[in-house]
């Protein structure tokens, strides 16, 4: 097990090294010098762009600024936004929760929904309930999701009146962000008014955020669920005379939701591009908005440090995966 | 003896292989999601080729005097705007039409250029080996570990919006889909006989990659492809939603929601069709990929 942990962890290294690369060569590769992006329209005198980009280390050779940059990097240092003067960490650090809270609802609600009809789906293979799932969950991977988020605004906020439009909760409450996860802090906060506000902003994003990797939940769980009931030892179950339930849920689905855990692990990525349309959609307070916000302000400091960042999340989590999955399927941890 | 098996053909024909093509549609007419993909995608291919034909307006022209008038079955509509028209007066029907062209433009063109470049990549990675192989597949790597759109966005960033550089952002995103399946069907391919028989009669690195290896890969990439024009038109729209793709006025489809945002409270077909157009479009060539790679797979077959 330990070998098998250290082999993974010995492959994320150049992942990571990759990622400082694209995020260090972004800032180079934008048209013009960094100068001259931060001085922005009002421009910049010669001798002054000469003493800044000295000042900056920009007129040594570009692997000694790769070298400085990595250091920066790994003491925590990734730079200031242009147009707050925060520096990025703090910036990702206060807004980050709102996108981990809305991507943990919207992966709860794809797997409360998404396992059960792929259960059932294969169980009673080739219905009409199978059939019905089948279609559906290829719609939902189609789905345009932020037209997907006009279209359930336009039904349930503007017909019906149900749900709000957009944020995180009603301007009238003020919660103190102790976690940062709204759920939480206005639950503790004892104002009943707070919390249901709160979760009335959280149902339509979440559906959204949720769609696609609800489509590939449950086409996921159908296969490798038809996959494992052909199985002889499900045959053996049944015939020891064991009931429908316990053969499914004990026998079957334990195997069934291995592949299911990967596939849980790779929609982390898929979440995150959904989290940048679902935030703009319904203006919420998170890491995508705020990445979209920098592209057209172009703060490039926040784009580095994002994309940094995001990537290192998504790697660890990648990883994470991984080692469940050798974890609960002891097959690939000895294969390797 | 064979001018006995001349003279009756009709005999013998039964207990041939049929033609490949005539095997692979059998199999691909049972599906009947995977045909109706592909109706549709006929359908939308004849709307961009006749959309000068079809389509009632011009997709730039503005008059002011109609705007935001509702489809033509709603209070207000007229059958001249049948699906009604935009804040500036343009008719939403002739601008649906139009954009079918660029979707499809979009689609093509972004994975031609990733199935031309993730090919010669893959078969380079497969062929070469050794550290050629691991610098290639490791980039890759890095390219599937970042959230696509994320990635798409900074590419955009780099270059600049518009819809030239997000088919470029969308390309060099879906690349690594076609490296490994590349790369992977080489390495399959090289220890098998034929390989070894060609080498063996002397067939050079570069034939050995495109006339030896490569037509025993098309399946997969042919799959691959099909499903691949369906994230490019997805992904190169979500890019015009944001206002990084396709500028306006530009009838891109993406684009079009972008500017149909600020009207979701009070001009619901502004917003609706050109999603509807975009789900549609996107559904049907992932039912021709499911379609296709049912056909196409052997292990899936009998």
């Amino acid at each position: 097990m330990l070998r098998f942990i250290l082999t993974r962890l010995s492959l994320i290294i150049p992942t990571f090294i990759g990622i400082t690369l694209v995020a260090f060569f972004l800032i180079r590769l934008v048209p013009g010098d960094p100068i001259e992006t931060m001085a922005g329209e009002r421009g910049i005198d010669a001798a002054r762009h000469e003493q800044l980009k000295k000042d900056f280390g920009l007129d040594r050779p570009l692997i000694v600024q790769y070298g400085y940059y990595i250091e920066r990097v790994l003491h925590g240092d990734l730079g200031k936004s242009i147009v707050t003067r925060e520096t990025v960490l703090n910036e990702f650090q206060s807004l980050f929760p709102a996108t981990v809270e809305l991507a943990l609802c919207a992966i709860i609600f794809a797997l409360l929904v998404g396992i059960p009809a792929g259960i059932i789906a294969a169980v009673r293979r080739n219905s009409i309930f199978d059939h019905g799932v089948m279609g559906i969950s290829l719609t939902g991977y189609s789905m345009p999701i932020f037209w997907w988020g006009l279209i359930l605004i336009l039904l349930f906020s503007v017909q019906l009146g149900w749900t709000p439009v957009s944020g995180r909760i009603d301007v009238l409450y003020y919660i103190e962000p102790v976690t940062g996860f709204l759920l939480i802090d206005s639950w503790f906060s004892e104002d009943e008014g707070a919390f249901l506000s709160a979760v009335g902003h959280l149902i339509l994003p979440t559906i959204v955020l949720g769609t696609q990797p609800l489509a590939t939940i449950a086409r996921m769980t159908r296969s490798a669920m038809l996959e494992v009931l052909g199985e002889d030892y499900i045959r053996t179950a049944k015939a020891k005379g064991l009931s429908r339930f316990r053969v499914i849920f004990l026998h079957a689905l334990r195997n069934a939701l291995i592949p299911v855990v990967t596939v849980i692990g790779l929609q982390i990525g898929v979440l995150f591009t959904g989290a940048i349309l679902t935030e703009t959609i319904f203006s919420w307070p998170g890491i995508g908005k705020w990445l979209i916000e920098a592209i057209f302000r172009r703060d490039y400091p926040v784009l580095q440090g994002g994309l940094l960042l995001v990537g290192a999340i998504v790697m660890s989590v990648n990883l994470l995966v991984d080692l469940t999955y050798g974890f609960i399927n002891p097959r690939i941890r000895h294969n390797r | 003896m064979t001018a006995q098996t001349v003279q009756t053909p009709g005999v013998a024909a039964p207990s041939a292989p049929p033609h490949p093509l005539r095997e692979f549609w059998g199999y691909f007419s049972a599906n009947r999601g995977a045909v109706a993909g592909l109706f549709v995608i006929l359908g939308v291919i004849l709307v961009a080729l006749f959309a000068d034909l079809i389509a009632p307006h011009s997709p730039y022209l503005t008059d002011t005097t109609v705007a935001l008038k509702p489809p033509f079955w709603q209070e207000g509509g007229s059958l001249s705007y049948p699906l009604g028209t935009d804040a500036i007066g343009r008719d939403i029907l002739s601008r649906l039409i139009y954009g079918s062209r660029l979707s499809l433009l979009i689609g093509v063109i972004v994975v031609s250029i990733s199935i031309v470049l993730g090919t010669v990549l893959g078969l380079v990675a497969g062929f070469a080996r050794g550290v050629t192989e691991i610098a290639i597949m490791r980039v890759m790597d890095i390219v599937l570990t970042m959230p696509s759109l994320l990635l798409a966005i900074v590419v955009v960033a780099v270059l600049g919006p518009g819809l030239i550089n997000s088919m470029l952002a969308v390309a060099l995103v879906i690349l690594p889909h076609y490296v490994r399946l590349a790369r992977a069907a080489v390495i399959t391919e090289t220890s098998k006989d034929y390989v070894t028989a060609a080498r063996v009669s002397g067939a050079g690195t570069i034939r050995l990659m495109f006339r030896e290896v490569l037509p025993n890969c098309t399946a997969p990439l042919i799959v691959q492809a099909s499903l691949g024009i369906s994230t490019a038109i997805l992904d190169a729209a979500a890019l015009g939603f944001l206002g990084l793709g396709a500028q306006p006025p530009s009838p891109e489809w993406g684009t079009m929601l972008a500017d149909a945002r600020e009207f979701v409270l009070r001009a619901w077909w502004v917003v609706t069709f050109p999603g509807l157009a975009i789900l549609i479009t996107v559904l049907a060539f992932n039912l021709l990929g499911d379609g296709l790679r049912d056909a196409l797979d052997p292990k899936l077959k009998r």
